[in-house]
């Protein structure tokens, strides 16, 4: 008898910790980022309540720097599939003006992130949020449980993080304290583009190739939209073809040149290219290690 | 056309079309394996080293580990960095925690569990260990079997890790030397040879020079056995659990309406078909499989690790932490077990500790009743002791408050393993693997004491009034499946008996100062709900000892 393939196997699994947490837990939510490792977790949440609904909300913390076709996308595609989307933006930080080129991209995204998802958390009384993150993304992620503790802060601890043995789930925590869930924890980024072509899941057209607008400086392409990171002499946008590797706000996540416009044609390109895909990420390189320094201030 | 260079050249010089390609990828299967060993055994290196063979390792990863500062290694890339991930870590130069990290061949996707080796880190290893089908030990060649070897395949084989790879590292470093090697085999086999590995593969290497690793090298030419990632892409993946006997746990009831009530899990082994009869436990109640049900459609059949829907032909009070089986082949159904144990905190663990226990859907109150044994890894004798300590690995009796059913960890990983979770930090404080039920204690002179009762009952006496008679059936059902001591009697002479036998007595009114009467709580109109309000009061009230009877239901 042939073993269950990698991908079923991952799709099991993630069935299992999706179906642990609604269980255990009073008030779990699923963070919805959008991207495609959302759209992927959003299928799996479908199939393990089918043919119930999904029985907790989706949330997208709305830095409001994120592309058109993102929120296009976030208003179409969760409620044509019955599931409960909630949407917050730390509007005071908005209105103050916090952008990633004033601020730096450490606060921009400590107050329109990290802030207004403990606030959004903490507003909502979630004492368990799912994550679409995945180990393979960075380093530091490689360590994380699938079961992330937070204190009552909203921060981890990489020291003092629970044993996690076999398939069973330590899930008590005390009133105030909550939960991260990574059910693609064991999926890669060539995992997630195989799934979504297998089941033939939608995702934000920003993946794909076509031209774009784009201000070219050095290697990096940089979308225009949102126009917060100033222009320097002689730069002005010109149309690249071009693709999003994966989705952030438009002032921190850089276009990467490619003609891959269908799934088969991205996974074609990931193999060929191999460049890690945080790598378009400003906010990764900011130091070594920043992103750890991120996880135990309570980001994702 | 993709070109093989994203994967191994040497495994797949043919090009193939984008769609061969996805096609050939979704039939590949996953191993998951775990190395021990330390930074001085350079497993580090080792695993840097199959990731970048196999081309798993990105362009830009490798630029940024050229910046870095910190170099521990003289070559010019330093594989170990790719693998090291906290600060803190970097800076200590150790991996102290378990990280996972992801290749594939064209043949197979991987997973493999880094695990610190150092004795202060059993409770990594068994980690790491716990979900792997295959153990990487690595020994330097310069030094032998060490305790730290032993105690890695002793925690593997505890673990239940079906196959051993015996990687001997650094073999440039004694000159290739096959006398070196042999001795290192012959040591290893002598001492693990009643672990019950269905197979250990020995194979020198030299991870820093890639000699063995992802090919057969040109040093070693009297080594005639398969390079290390040759032999990860073909090993059989691990038992095949699906012809098992059916263990399937039930995770979460599904009920969008009146017409659908299924039963939501992964199968943790065995197949599952309609038609099927099976048994529900604790109920010991049977019926049919009426439906498979996903997402995907209806299937006929579905065996593990699936995660399905099951519908039954007749309606059962089924809920979070039952279990169904076929009638012919069943688990065991006790309170009392048997089970060796890591302990994972530092506040050591004595006899008569209170503690949760998860095992696989359910969770109940247990308690320690005895530790019978400690293990000595440097002389795998099992000696008295009256604690564990941290990273002790010892056999322990334990009390449950109601009947698990499990099997033996040898038979079956998933229902022969449990956590135990401390329930006043919330850590989790111990792993566990059953060897068997205990049936008999050993005699306990002296008149049996409430406490024995509470223990054993894993509830305290109760007289409860309760004068809705269909409502008072109900309850003691649900009591008694969750394996209450419970009666719904007419109060009559013999109460008094039963209260004293540690019993729950239902009747339809009781006097006296220990009586509860439940006539007068508010309860709910819907019979269900109204059970849910008495079982959560009972509890408060320290009837019951364990917690959350009631979680897990419907949607």
């Amino acid at each position: 008898m042939p073993s269950l393939s990698h991908l079923r196997t991952l799709e099991a699994e993630s069935i299992h910790i999706l179906r642990e947490v609604a269980a255990e837990f009073a008030r779990p939510v699923m963070l919805y980022s959008i991207g495609k490792d959302s759209s992927v977790m959003l299928r799996l949440a479908q199939k393990a309540f089918y043919p119930g609904r999904i029985p907790f909300p989706l949330l997208h913390v709305d830095t409001t720097y994120k592309f058109k076709e993102m929120i296009e996308f976030r208003d179409w595609y969760p409620a044509s599939i019955g599931a409960d989307l909630r949407v917050y933006v730390n509007r005071e930080a908005r209105d103050a003006g916090a952008n990633p080129v004033t601020l730096g991209t450490a606060k921009c995204c400590g107050l329109l992130k990290t802030r207004a998802l403990l606030n959004a958390l903490s507003e909502g009384g979630y004492d368990a949020a799912f994550g679409g993150a995945r180990r393979d993304e960075e380093k530091s992620r490689a360590k994380e449980r699938i079961y992330s503790f937070r204190d009552q802060y909203g921060q981890w601890d990489p020291k003092n993080q629970r044993p996690e043995l076999w398939n069973v789930f330590n899930s008590r925590i005390d009133k105030g304290q909550s939960i991260r869930v990574f059910p693609l924890s064991n999926w890669t980024e060539l995992d997630v583009w195989h799934y979504i072509h297998l089941e033939n899941i939608p995702v934000v057209p920003l993946y794909f190739a076509k031209p774009r607008p784009m201000v070219v400086r050095g290697g990096s392409l940089i979308p225009p939209e949102h126009n917060v990171i100033p222009l320097l002499p002689g730069e002005a946008p010109q149309m690249v073809m071009c693709r999003m590797r994966s989705l952030g706000c438009t002032p921190c996540t850089g276009a990467i040149r490619s003609e891959a416009a269908t799934v088969p044609a991205i996974i074609e390109e990931l193999l060929r290219f191999r460049r890690s895909e945080r790598e378009n990420r400003i906010i990764d390189h900011d130091q070594e290690g920043s992103m750890e320094l991120k996880k135990r201030e309570g980001y994702f | 056309m993709i070109a093989a260079e994203t994967n191994r050249e040497s495994l797949s010089p043919e090009s193939l079309s984008i769609d061969e390609f996805l096609a050939r990828e979704l039939n590949k299967d996953l191993l998951r394996f775990s190395t021990a060993g330390s930074v001085d055994d350079g497993k580090s290196t080792l695993i840097g080293r199959l990731l970048y063979d196999a081309r798993g390792i990105y362009d830009d990863q490798l630029d940024s580990i050229r910046k870095s500062k910190v170099n521990r290694s003289s070559g010019a890339i330093d594989f170990s960095l790719l693998t090291d991930g906290l600060r803190a870590e970097r800076e200590q130069g150790i991996t102290i925690d378990v990280a996972y990290r992801y290749f594939s061949t064209p043949r197979r996707k991987f997973i493999i569990a880094d695990t610190p080796g150092h004795e202060q880190y059993t409770r990594n290893m068994a980690t790491g260990a716990s979900t792997a089908q295959l153990a990487i030990v690595l020994v330097d060649a310069r030094n032998g079997v060490l305790p730290q070897t032993r105690r890695h395949a002793t925690i593997s084989a505890l673990l239940g890790i079906p196959r051993l790879v015996l990687a001997v590292n650094k073999m440039d470093l004694v000159d290739y030397s096959r006398e070196v090697f042999e001795k290192i085999r012959s040591d290893f086999f002598a001492f693990t040879s009643d672990f019950g590995f269905e197979e250990i593969q020995p194979i020198p290497i030299s991870a820093l020079e890639g000699e063995n690793v992802a090919r057969r090298g040109g040093q070693m030419h009297w080594y005639g056995g398969p390079a290390l990632l040759e032999y990860l892409e073909t090993v059989p993946v691990s038992e095949d659990t699906r012809s098992r006997p059916l263990r399937f746990p039930v995770q979460y009831v599904i009920r969008p309406d009146q017409h659908f009530r299924g039963y939501a899990g992964q199968i943790a082994s065995g197949t599952l078909r309609v038609g099927d009869r099976v048994a529900v436990l604790p109920s010991g109640q049977s019926s049919r499989v009426a439906s498979i049900t996903t997402f995907d459609g209806d299937m006929q059949s579905a065996h593990a690790p699936m995660s399905v829907t099951v519908t039954l032909e007749d309606e059962r009070d089924i809920s979070r932490g039952d279990m169904l089986t076929h009638l012919d082949d069943q688990p065991y159904v006790s309170r009392r077990f048997e089970a060796n144990l890591v302990w994972m905190t530092e506040d050591p663990l004595a006899a008569g500790r209170s503690l949760l226990l998860k095992h696989s859907a359910q969770q109940v109150s247990a308690r320690v009743h005895s530790i019978e044994s400690r293990l000595d890894i440097g002389t795998m004798e099992r000696k008295p002791a009256a604690t564990l300590s941290l990273n002790d690995i010892g056999t322990v009796r334990i009390d449950a408050s109601r009947p698990i059913f499990f099997d033996r960890y040898r038979d079956n990983r998933l229902t022969g393993a449990f956590i135990l979770i401390d329930p006043l930090t919330n850590s989790t404080v111990g792993a566990g693997m059953i060897q068997s039920a205990v049936r008999r204690q050993t005699v306990d002179l002296g008149h049996v004491t409430p406490e024995e009762r509470y223990a054993r009952n894993g509830h305290g006496p109760a007289l409860l009034a309760l004068a809705n008679g269909p409502l008072a059936l109900r309850l003691e059902r649900r009591l008694f499946d969750h394996g209450c001591q419970v009666i719904a009697a007419a109060q009559g002479a013999h109460t008094a008996a039963l209260y004293a036998a540690g019993l729950i007595v239902i009747s339809p009114s009781f006097t006296g100062e220990r009586a509860i009467d439940l006539n007068h709580l508010p309860l709910p109109g819907d019979e269900e709900a109204a059970v849910d309000a008495i079982m959560a009061y009972l509890e408060q009230n320290g009837i019951l000892a364990t917690d959350r009877f009631s979680s897990g239901e419907g949607i």
